[in-house]
């Protein structure tokens, strides 16, 4: 019998190879290439139907594309710029505590232990217009006698949004800054004090620069998250009202499964991707150019 | 500049009490150092100076106001931190202007008083790189630098040297004194390391357990130490301390070696002492300052030496108890060697056997 004969090398690394391929690989290339055909999921044999850039020519020209575009970074700009301000004075002020500041710290990750999906109905419940608890809360209180649509009127809901995604992670922010508020030398602070500044000025100029290392790198996971935000917005608005709150990944959702046309979603995913990346690069550059600044890493 | 005063000054730690009623005075332009082993509360003490302490008891004085109060900023001090406590996301221009910038002087002001501090400290070529760029002694010399700038009325050192190697420090000590001798402010300096305090200081602090146990000048401190803690901890190496007993005038110790009682000392025949002796004050025959009229011999066999070039360092046993003596214009010594050596009985001490005071009349 004539065996074929690899070399050893291949052997031992084929194992990673086929896992790498079947969950890396194989998927990448096939979605790349979908996304240059018209592949709709109801009729399989259009994968080979091979339409060059036009998906990617679409998309570009799409303006239900780019107003999902454009809300998703106004998502992320929001989103991530009052969780940072949230997180920091979270942190600001667990870290003033004396006792049971464990216990605190515990109770600050909750809102990250419940799966989007829960937080998404939670808050669905909380501002819907009849039932919900908002709307109780202010119609018993006599702020207001009537019901204020939150999930249905298309800037409220954006508002509902965002204040969903902020309770979840602020929490996010404010451990990695709680972290870098432990990892302050206690000299430079004294120092400063020394020196003349006041808390405020303490603050401004020897704790935040010492803390926004941290800062980043809660902005890049973050970022990261936020672009491909989905769960909340999908349970709380469908993208609704009258795609008013339509994010990429809802969107992208949305021309996949529900219309199937598989290979024009795609298209606009691998679009998105860029979005995702920018962040992330932009993010990691602020982060290593504020660990240059405190004279760290190299 | 100014003078500093510390009335009845106590430091609690909730029940505990780290700083007991000390008293202080310190005049005008004055070195002081307070020196002692650690968690002696010499640091705690200067921090509540600086302000970053609160004060549990009694009142501390700057120029003449009571600043129990008052936050450091307004103290009118500068205080130098042991790990230097550089800004390491300013330059060393901005870590010396901070202080002026945040006592929002004018730019020009600044840089005028950062020139001339940079200056002073031969800090100019460095100006414009950052903490993480310097050595030790540089960052040392920032750190001071930040001090001086701001023209303060009091400066504080917490140890400032500890971090440098033994020939930078050497370096950094004398500059410190010439720092002083130019600015002419009044000092206080935290310091465990006995030759910085012998040699900085106008007046010694010595510090225990929360306690001041000596004030005065480096030579008083040395040579007529209050009890055995500072006479052992003043002068290196340590004083030799040897229990014995009096007998008319004579000292007897366990093993019934005899020695001259040391003239100045009120003793009563039967009583308990400790018998102190530096290393300077017990050398071999033949290798020794003549002085002193008061003189008493003793053979001892050398059991280790330490050859330090221009003298050498000998253990021996003196009536069961080891002592360290010193050999002037050394020669090499065998271990085992007797030798015969001569006690300065005038530079002995005499200190109570229980409490440890001296009984110097």
């Amino acid at each position: 019998m004539n065996r074929l004969k690899l070399p050893p090398w291949l052997v031992l690394l084929l194992p990673a190879i086929i896992i790498l391929s079947a969950v890396v690989l194989i998927p990448l290339v096939l979605s790349l290439y979908s996304s240059f055909t018209s592949y709709r999921l109801t009729r399989p044999d259009s994968i080979f139907n091979w339409v060059g850039f036009f998906n990617y020519e679409k998309a570009l020209t799409d303006v239900k594309f780019w107003a999902a575009f454009g809300r998703t970074v106004l998502l992320l700009t929001v989103a991530l710029n009052l969780e940072m301000l949230f997180g920091l004075g979270l942190a600001l002020m667990v870290s003033k505590v004396t006792q049971g500041q464990r216990l605190l710290r515990t109770m600050m990750m909750f809102p990250m232990m419940f799966s989007p999906i829960l937080v998404g109905f939670q808050f669905k419940f909380i501002f819907n217009d009849n039932v919900g608890l908002v709307n109780n809360a202010l119609q018993s209180l006599g702020i207001t006698d009537q019901a204020i649509p939150w999930l249905v009127d298309g800037q409220l809901a954006m508002f509902s949004i965002i204040f969903a995604e902020i309770w979840t992670a602020t929490s996010v922010f404010g451990i990695l800054i709680l972290a870098g508020l432990y990892a302050i030398p206690r000299d430079p602070l004294e120092a400063a004090k020394v020196d003349g500044c006041t808390a405020w000025q303490s603050f401004r100029y020897v704790t935040l620069p010492f803390l926004m290392p941290f800062i980043y790198i809660a902005m890049a996971i973050r970022s990261l998250d936020v672009a491909r935000a989905y769960d909340i917005v999908q349970i709380m608005t469908n993208g609704g009202p009258a795609r008013r709150t339509e994010l990429l990944w809802t969107l992208i959702g949305r021309t996949g499964y529900v219309d199937a046309r598989m290979g024009y979603a795609n298209a606009m995913g691998y679009i998105s991707i860029f979005l995702a990346i920018f962040f992330t690069i932009y993010f990691f550059k602020k982060l290593t150019q504020s660990r240059k600044e405190l004279g760290m890493g190299a | 500049m100014a003078q500093v005063h510390l009335r009845d000054v106590v430091k609690k730690y909730g029940p505990l009490e780290v700083v007991h009623s000390i008293n202080l005075d310190i005049a005008d332009g004055e070195f002081v150092v307070l020196v002692g082993p650690s968690g002696c509360g010499k640091s705690t003490t200067l921090r509540m100076v600086a302000g970053l302490e609160g004060i549990s008891g009694g009142e501390v004085q700057i120029g003449g106001r009571v600043v129990n109060d008052l936050p450091p900023r307004e103290r009118n001090i500068s205080m130098v931190f042991q790990n230097y406590a550089l800004y390491p996301h300013m330059t060393v221009r901005e870590n010396l202007g901070f202080s002026l910038k945040i006592a929002k002087q004018s730019q020009a002001e600044i840089d005028k008083a950062v020139d001339e501090a940079a200056e002073i400290l031969s800090l100019t070529p460095l100006l414009d790189r950052k903490p993480g760029a310097l050595s030790g002694g540089q960052r040392q010399r920032v750190a001071m630098g930040r001090a001086i700038v701001r023209h303060p009325e009091v400066f504080l050192f917490d140890e400032p040297l500890s971090n440098l190697d033994a020939k930078l420090r050497t370096q950094m000590r004398v500059e410190i004194k010439k720092l002083h001798q130019k600015l002419k402010s009044t000092i206080i300096y935290v310091t465990h390391d006995q030759v910085e305090a012998m040699t900085l200081a106008d007046r010694i602090v010595i510090m225990r357990d929360g306690h001041i146990e000596q004030v005065g000048t480096p030579l008083d401190v040395f040579e007529n130490p209050v009890n055995t803690f500072v006479g052992t901890f003043i002068g290196s190496p340590p004083m030799n301390l040897l229990d014995g007993v009096v007998k008319g005038n004579e000292l007897e110790f366990a093993d019934g070696t005899r020695l001259p009682v040391p003239p100045g000392y009120a003793i009563q025949d039967g009583q308990a002492v400790t018998f102190g002796v530096r290393a300077d004050n017990i050398m071999p025959v033949g290798h020794a300052l003549p002085r002193g009229e008061h003189m008493a011999e003793v053979e001892m066999a050398v059991d280790l030496t330490e050859p330090l070039g221009t003298e050498t360092l000998l253990f021996a046993t003196l009536a069961g108890t080891e002592v360290q003596a010193k050999m002037l214009n050394p020669r090499p010594v065998q271990s085992g060697e007797r030798m015969t050596f001569q006690i300065m009985l005038d530079k002995c001490h005499l200190f109570d056997a229980e409490t440890g005071a001296s009984l110097r009349k």
